[in-house]
């Protein structure tokens, strides 16, 4: 017996210090460097070997750019292909395939003139009708194509119809007038739609190709072809793909990377591991114990994402949540900064307002969406306190219970264990239950309403504030928790109607709207805007980062001085 | 024995098909759905997805309907990876699970039955302790902490061999040696249980009053009935490092069916669930009866069918 207790006594201490061992092992790579707040943008020259070493957190689920989804999928389609137009440096929309284009005075006819130096890697031209028969394909309701009624449907004519099967393909909005004259007709006036341009959803599709190859398309890189500035040199399922620079593509005098490298690499830990042996040149986004451990290190670099976190208040099944006092109190009522700060640590900010910091600006004066209406319901757990006791008093009760309803990450746990004392502490007589189930059951359970509080996000898809600003519309899609204000659904339905040809009063509706939906019902809260931070080569030049869409562009990209 | 044989394989279908039922029914009772955009997708939109992947037949139709095709050898679609069949995506990922498990398992029972045998025959010395400290390690840590040290340890800072990735020989060192610390552990403690008792039995004292070496003693006669209890450990944990261990894999980048099936479930990508479940199933089904030959072939005295009268 004695002799076991020693063993295992050994054995733990044996343990302990090779954990510790490992630990103080990463401290190495500090220096006296300062943090670096964004990718390097084109210092130097391109020098050496012009060859990308990255990695991806997931196999790519489709390259069928009509049926893809995620971030994986449109990362590789964007570099591999191209669109009408092409996402730019801070998300400045540039030339694609199409050279130019026209609106007709109402705003609801696009007509693009298409280059005619664009080619397929068969040799075959780009030509208008493998837009049309993309876009069909998209909205075809025997594709199963996910992303094609949402981004097209209400903007593009008769894509609602053409997706439920009640037109046919040929109807919907989208016309080769000849080989390289494209036309396009909207629903409505669509402020943003040139952005939407560079979504892979309306990248074209070479029809005689992908019916020689039938089910086996875009399966294998050798069955599949591209236009963009690379094309898929080989691709490993699950393990990687190769891109290598297109000399075909007509912009290719642009493109200085000879090739890029990507790895699947599901574990921070290891992208970190590999990032230190000099194989990859960009790490995945850190967690928080890697941020600390690198925030000496000058390859750091953090990025704000258009990506806000929020409690969502139902307003029908839990009666305190149906108080504007009640939901504003609770808005006040945790400390956000900290939520940030240490629970978080990977770049993210804390966040007063439902449209992100850093990403649309005021169409005339430049000035950021946020600057007209600021914070709006920051902590102060003094007002929270306020709120809170007007709240139960109009309520007629000491002691209120609200279940949150949140995901079963560690991370997510983490926070939403944070947020439930501080609300506790700061609220007296307030009693938080949490319940943590996994993604798939937390949508269903907001698709049934079935939640009192819930904490869930929301990244855009186009560069447009109304991205986040109609999902609160009275009985919009993405509502499901009975939140109503007329005068909040009159200025959304102007924005979308009698404002569309009119950027300014468009953009200033929705910060309007946007002072509706917080200051006066705190209808939601807001938590934080994500942030990533990464340890990133400083050779590594040009590599442009997206807000929406796709992540990166490296059409630009180059190395220098490595 | 032939007629145990076809007894086994009729039992082993009857089993793959209650597994088959028994999952299918517990899948379809899982929230959400195989569709990654479900909080953007119209009501509509959505009904005409189902419709197109049968999701709104009736839960007996269904049913039917997937045994209909199992039984011509149809595992379906993935919903995740867009028209890949499930056959394909598990004959892609089983290639290196099974070679990982294989390794570890080879070189895991191997140093460990070596280590237990050791420990017997040198009981209560400096050898005993050793072997006793490493199987208390290998079992008490999980492997993905070996992992992790391996990984810094072995593959940053000595770059001895690869940090991660899967291709080429030095790729699979890291892995199975993290993977096989467990099989050493077990297969070790097990061994010096049972060479401790068959050395103590009455056979061995008679060996050796009839002068056998202490060679002879070890292996010809120990070490065949101490292995007995060591086989019947390792029919499952093998079934559980072939088919890959999820941790292992992600973190070194391994395209294992562990990581796949796994990554099924939480997207509800159900025919990749019922294939990789039933893959794994039948896999199991074999290595079970693969250990009850092999109990014969250690052990003649153990008959696999009644034997004679």
């Amino acid at each position: 017996m004695k002799k076991s207790k020693y063993l295992l006594l050994l054995a733990l201490t044996l343990v302990l210090s090779a954990f510790l061992a490992a630990c103080g092992g990463g401290n190495s790579a500090q220096n006296n460097g300062g943090q670096g707040e964004t990718p390097p943008a084109g210092e130097g020259e391109p020098t050496g070997p012009q060859v990308l070493n990255v990695v991806d957190s997931a196999e790519i689920p489709t390259m069928d750019s009509v049926q893809g989804t995620d971030a994986v999928a449109f990362n590789v389609m964007n570099n591999v292909f191209e669109g009408l137009y092409r996402l730019g440096e801070n998300d400045e929309v540039v030339e694609g395939v199409a050279k130019s284009h026209e609106v007709s005075e109402d705003g609801l006819t696009y007509t693009f003139t298409l280059r005619e130096d664009s080619v397929w890697s068969n040799g075959e031209p780009v030509t208008a009708n493998d837009f049309v028969f993309a876009w069909q394909r998209a909205v075809d309701p025997n594709s199963g194509s996910e992303y094609g009624p949402y981004m097209m449907n209400g903007k593009i004519k008769n894509a609602t119809q053409v997706s439920a099967g009640e037109l046919p393909l040929e109807e919907l909005g989208v016309k080769a007038v000849d080989d390289y004259t494209l036309e396009v007709t909207l629903e409505q006036p669509v402020a943003y739609f040139e952005s939407l341009m560079t979504f892979p959803t309306f990248f074209p599709q070479n029809q005689k190709f992908l019916e020689e190859q039938g089910d086996k398309y875009a399966l294998e890189a050798d069955t599949l072809i591209y236009n963009g500035p690379f094309t898929l040199d080989s691709w490993e399922h699950e393990v990687g793909w190769t891109m290598k620079k297109n000399a075909d593509y007509w912009d290719a005098e642009t493109v200085k990377l000879d090739e890029i490298n990507v790895k699947v690499v599901k574990e921070v830990s290891t992208g970190v591991n590999l990032y230190t042996a000099q194989q990859i040149d960009i790490s995945p986004g850190l967690t928080s114990d890697f941020v600390t451990q690198y925030k000496e290190d000058p390859d750091l670099i953090s990025y704000l994402e258009p990506t806000i976190f929020w409690f969502k208040f139902n307003q029908t099944k839990n009666e305190a949540l149906a108080n504007v006092n009640i939901r504003k109190a609770i808005s006040m009522g945790f400390n956000k900064q900290d939520m940030a700060d240490y629970v978080l640590n990977n770049g993210s900010i804390p966040a007063n307002y439902s449209v992100p910091v850093e990403f649309v600006q005021h169409p005339e004066t430049g000035e950021d969406f946020r600057e007209k209406n600021g914070d709006i319901n920051a902590f102060d757990a003094e007002k929270a306190k306020e709120h809170w006791e007007k709240g139960l008093e109009e309520l007629g009760t000491e002691a209120v219970t609200i279940e949150i309803l949140g995901g079963d990450t560690e991370t997510a746990k983490t926070m939403q264990e944070y947020l439930q004392n501080q609300l506790q502490e700061n609220l007296p007589g307030l009693t938080i239950k949490l319940k943590e189930v996994p993604f798939a059951q937390r949508l269903d359970l907001d698709a049934a309403m079935d939640y009192d509080m819930q904490l869930a996000g929301w990244g855009p898809d186009y560069l447009d504030a109304i991205s986040f600003s109609n999902l609160w519309i009275t009985d919009g899609g993405n509502n499901k928790m009975g939140y109503s204000n007329e005068e909040y659904d009159k200025l959304l339905n102007d924005v979308m109607t009698t404002y569309a040809n009119d950027p300014v009063k468009r953009f200033e509706a929705m910060q309007e709207a946007e002072r509706i939906l917080l200051e006066e019902d705190a209808a939601i809260a807001p938590i934080y805007q994500r942030g990533t931070t990464r340890l990133w080569k400083p050779y590594v030049q040009n590599v442009y980062r997206h807000n929406f869409g796709p992540d990166f562009s490296y059409k630009w990209a180059y190395i220098s001085g490595k | 024995m032939t007629k145990y044989l076809l007894q086994r394989i009729l039992y082993m279908f009857i089993t793959l098909f209650l597994i088959a039922s028994f999952t299918f029914f517990l899948m379809k009772m899982m929230p959400g759905s195989p569709f990654t955009m479900q909080d953007k997708l119209s009501e509509a939109q959505k009904a005409i997805l189902n419709a197109k992947y049968g999701l709104d037949d009736p839960m007996p139709v269904q049913y039917l309907k997937y045994l209909g095709s199992l039984v011509q050898g149809d595992l379906g679609i993935s919903f995740q990876y867009d028209n890949r069949s499930v056959t394909s995506l598990i004959m892609q990922r089983i290639g290196p699970s099974a070679q990982l498990g294989f390794q570890a398992m080879f070189f895991g029972t191997i140093i460990g039955i070596f280590l237990g045998v050791i420990a017997a025959l040198r009981q209560n010395t400096w050898v005993d302790y050793g072997s006793t400290i490493m199987a208390v390690l290998g079992k008490s840590i999980p492997s993905f902490v070996f992992a992790g040290l391996l990984q810094y340890w072995i593959g940053v800072k000595l770059g001895w061999f690869p940090v991660a990735f899967w291709s080429g020989w030095e790729f699979t060192v890291l892995p199975t040696i993290a993977l096989a610390m467990f099989p050493i552990a077990i297969s070790a403690r097990f061994m010096r249980t049972e060479m401790i008792e068959v050395l103590g039995s009455d056979y061995i004292t008679l060996a050796r009053a009839k002068g056998a070496s202490n060679y002879d003693i070890a292996v010809k006669h120990a070490l065949r009935n101490a292995l007995i209890p060591v086989v019947t450990v390792l029919g499952p944990l093998a079934v559980s490092l072939m088919t890959g261990t999820l941790v292992i894999e992600k973190i070194f980048s391994i395209p294992g069916l562990g990581e796949q099936f796994v990554r099924s479930i939480t997207t509800n990508d159900y025919p990749v669930i019922m294939g990789t479940t039933l893959f794994f199933a039948a896999l199991f089904i074999v290595i079970v009866l693969v250990v009850d030959i092999l109990y014969g072939i250690i052990d003649p005295r153990i008959r696999l069918a009644g034997g004679k009268k």
